[in-house]
């Protein structure tokens, strides 16, 4: 989380204008010796490493400004596809798994840059609009599952909230050790991004980040924070806790 | 000038690199240009070869040809490695690599079907030198080859963190490498982020370098010497009956025969393939449609590794037969010249 490599603090376009065109250079001459001399496992190392994560950042301008789409809904699939629920896997960073001592003291806080900070109960986030719909989920690791999640929708918090015209940016935060994730303004308002509190229709299990997590399927699974405490709007863009490691930022499927 | 038709080099000779490099500086040296130029050499060749033979050995033995005197130098050139034996038979040869140059450039000269099998079949010695690759393709070809070798490592790389095909809980398409990870050695990146970087910093140039090649061969015309096309079909099956010695005369060729045509336009749809099959697992809810082609997530990430056998088999196979069969064809794509079996470009 502490790692040098961290961009969590930088915006994209001024990530971008950091590669220089003889970075670029250097980065296709030595990426092309790397990659012949039998690659080894290589990470780039301490000159290349932080470029091949600048190029990173300019894939997450592609990413949001040319794939994503506000209004484009992911797939969705009948029940009957479901995963097994036994093989859904379910990670986090602790270990036992985080569970509440005592879950009715719980609530969302939602802050930053906002006109009405909210403090929310899962009984009043269960009162907003809701949805429901059965999706795939897409991990980093090329695995993917399919179950049904419902919850409300993130949009209709954030208009609780009323950000400010400064905030740009959602900062989501766990009781699992730390574990957080930065995210965009357009994924955030997505329809289909939810504040989820039941998973194929039962209400949300330890494993799979109870007792409220983000779900969305257009991002990848490390980017759908579980056990969620806080929604912190920003103007700077946060970071994450594999973000800030190496893991692509924007991560949207 | 640039169409020396020499021999081989007796043993002092300047080495082909000095040559191509001399050839390379020439004023005019383009394909046109080169064309020309060998109408031109040959014409004096015919002329004075002879007479050159006498001292071609101090000439071929010593002398690096210069841009302004090279259409004589050639000439004498190639008088000079059979001048050893006899000056009539340099003469002959002169004439002969003659027909070679021209017939070699079928654009300018009369239409004659059986010439590239002469050509194919001609001797070492009275080999024309050719330009066969322009800039753009060698460059685009070493590129791709580096970039490729970046893109299975890190790929492979990627391949490890989940090795199957298929949804949780199975079942799993078909995969001899099924929950098997690759060596460390094979991988780029060393763990899961890196090999994204990797991987997603690679696929741009790789993408760049492929589409300008395929700009440069749909305006260039390159194109149809490369394009496989349904009449390739049977003079596939002559080269494939050819290379299992069930005939007996190589197949009369272009610039490349009709099997490479066929490797040479696959290669180029599974590069397509690849890509395609890349966004597909890289976006598959914003463009679920290009997914849905490829028969959905799990699908479209088998292709794309299944892709990763096709180039190395490819790979293998290409520098096989280059190194058996036209080793002169390596030095065309590092140089741009050839002087080698099948010099005619069409």
């Amino acid at each position: 989380m502490t790692d040098p490599r961290s961009a969590g603090r930088r915006a994209p376009g001024e990530s971008a204008g950091r590669l220089s065109r003889r970075d670029l250079f250097r980065l296709g001459l030595t990426a092309g010796s790397a990659s012949l001399a039998a690659a080894c496992g290589w990470d780039g190392g301490p000159h290349l490493g932080p470029k091949l994560h600048a190029v990173s950042l300019v894939n997450d301008w592609v990413g949001e400004k040319l794939f994503l789409s506000s209004s484009r809904l992911a797939p969705q699939y009948p029940v009957s596809q479901r995963t097994a629920p036994r093989d859904f896997p379910a990670y986090s960073i602790s270990h036992p798994l985080p569970v509440l001592a005592n879950p009715a003291t719980w609530a969302l806080e939602v802050k930053g840059l906002v006109a009405q900070p909210q403090r929310l109960t899962l009984e009043m986030i269960q009162a907003l609009p809701r949805v429901r719909y059965t999706v795939k989920h897409h991990c980093v690791e090329g695995w993917t599952a399919i179950a049904t999640w419902t919850g409300a929708s993130l949009a209709s918090v954030i208009a609780l909230a009323q950000p400010t015209a400064a905030a740009r940016y959602l900062r989501f935060d766990s009781f699992d050790h730390g574990y957080f994730n930065g995210w965009d303004w357009k994924s955030a308002m997505h329809p289909q991004t939810i504040l989820a509190y039941a998973w194929n229709d039962r209400p949300l299990t330890p494993a799979h980040g109870a007792p409220l997590r983000l779900y969305a399927p257009i991002k990848l699974g490390y980017k759908l924070t579980k056990f969620l405490t806080a929604i912190t709007f920003t103007a700077e863009r946060p970071g994450g806790y594999w973000e800030n490691i190496g893991y692509p930022w924007l991560a949207g499927v | 000038m640039t169409n020396t038709n020499g021999p081989d080099k007796p043993p002092a000779a300047p080495p082909p690199t000095e040559q191509s490099a001399s050839a390379g500086v020439a004023p005019g040296t383009g394909r046109d240009a080169g064309a020309a130029g060998a109408g031109a050499a040959a014409g004096e060749r015919s002329a004075n070869a002879a007479g050159a033979a006498a001292d071609a050995n101090a000439i071929g033995a010593k002398e690096p040809a210069t841009a302004g005197t090279k259409p004589a130098t050639a000439g004498t050139e190639t008088a000079a490695g059979t001048a050893a034996s006899s000056a009539a038979a340099g003469t002959a040869a002169a004439a002969e690599s003659a027909v070679a140059a021209r017939t070699g450039r079928a654009e300018t000269a009369a239409p004659a079907p059986s010439a590239p099998e002469a050509v194919a079949a001609a001797a070492p010695g009275k080999r024309p030198l050719v330009h066969r690759h322009h800039w753009l393709v060698r460059v685009t070809h070493w590129a791709n080859a580096v970039l490729l070798a970046g893109m299975i490592a890190s790929g492979l790389q990627i391949y490890n963190a989940f090795g199957h095909f298929g949804r949780r809980g199975g079942p799993f398409y078909p995969n001899p490498f099924d929950g098997k990870p690759f060596p460390h050695w094979s991988t780029l990146g060393g763990w899961l982020g890196a090999g994204l970087n990797w991987h997603f910093a690679l696929a741009w140039p790789f993408i760049l370098t492929g589409a300008a090649y395929l700009l440069y061969m749909a305006f260039s015309g390159e194109w149809r010497s490369l394009l496989f096309r349904p009449s390739d079909v049977p003079r596939a099956v002559q080269m494939q009956l050819y290379y299992l010695r069930l005939r007996k005369q190589h197949p009369p060729q272009g610039k490349h025969n009709a099997l490479q045509k066929g490797a040479y336009t696959a290669i180029v749809l599974l590069a397509i393939l690849s890509v395609l099959s890349g966004f597909a697992i890289y976006k598959p809810a914003q463009l679920s449609w290009l997914t849905a082609l490829f028969g959905g997530y799990e699908l479209a990430r088998y292709w794309h590794f299944w892709a990763v056998f096709l180039f190395l088999a490819f790979t293998v196979v290409h520098v096989a037969l280059v190194l058996l069969v036209d080793p002169a064809s390596l030095r065309a794509m590092i140089t741009g010249w050839y002087r080698g079996r099948f010099p005619s470009h069409d």
